[in-house]
């Protein structure tokens, strides 16, 4: 199972915040919100300057490809809770057998 | 023979107690998912200053002979009604501005193939991470701009 983190953040942005943090996942930049908004989870002017950013989404896509589990927050306070995640994981790894 | 009146200490507590509940949120509260998801400790907070407020209010109103803060009481409580304002518009409705984000794509759906820059400066697709019949996490964050 792997984890990619997407945000307009740069490379460079991306690969400070791992260092600092000790992240290991996956960052992924994308700078112009193209990927962002494929998802239609653009959040149009909220960055700085007025442009558009990542509003918080979170995407299960299992090994074929198939979206199986999303969460959208209301409320940006309010993430997933990795418990939450992992129950969405499990209940997909019969479908896994790589994982 | 006019006593000294005394101080109204009530309305000082209440007043701090708002401010406690008020940051208290954003330097430790916030930490925790069970006091940020529903920020019931500050909301308590809040209802403490609220009792001692009115305690307070009720002593300079009541018993103006003994007790100050008819002045002072008013301002205090208009201050905290304020500083309860701001952490309600704060925590319940300034995160609440998210778009429906009604294109996004749905259980069952196929998720959209991409390649974007890693952290690196390699470029990397949807696909190539599904490969090896390997499931794929998305997290979609606001970055730190």
């Amino acid at each position: 199972m792997e984890i990619a983190a997407i945000s307009v953040d740069s490379s460079e942005e991306s690969r400070k915040l791992g260092e600092s943090q000790g992240y290991t996942y996956t960052f992924l930049s994308d700078p112009k919100a193209e990927v962002i908004h494929r998802y239609g989870v653009a959040h149009a002017g909220a960055g700085e300057g007025g442009r558009d950013i990542a509003r918080p989404a979170e995407f299960l896509v299992d090994a074929q490809g198939t979206v199986r589990w999303v969460n959208l927050t209301k409320d940006y306070r309010i993430r997933a809770r990795p418990e939450a995640v992992l129950k969405a994981v499990e209940s997909i790894l019969p479908a896994l057998p790589g994982s | 023979m006019p006593l000294k009146r005394s101080w109204n200490p009530l309305l000082w507590a209440g007043f701090a107690t708002a401010l406690l509940a008020f940051l208290s949120y954003f330097l430790f509260f916030y930490r925790f998912p069970a006091t940020r998801d529903v920020p019931w400790v500050n909301l308590l907070l809040f209802l403490v200053s609220a009792v001692l407020l009115v305690a307070g209010l009720k002593r300079a109103f009541g018993d103006p002979e003994r007790y100050r803060g008819k002045i002072s009481g008013i301002v205090l409580g208009v201050l905290s009604v304020a500083v309860f304002g701001l952490f309600w518009f704060s925590t319940y409705y300034f995160t609440r501005q998210l778009p429906s984000s009604a294109e996004a794509p749905r259980v069952g759906q196929r998720a959209p193939d991409f390649a974007l820059a890693d952290a690196n400066g390699k470029t990397v697709a949807l696909s190539d991470m599904l490969k090896g019949n390997r499931a794929v996490l998305l997290i979609f964050y606001r970055g730190y701009w």
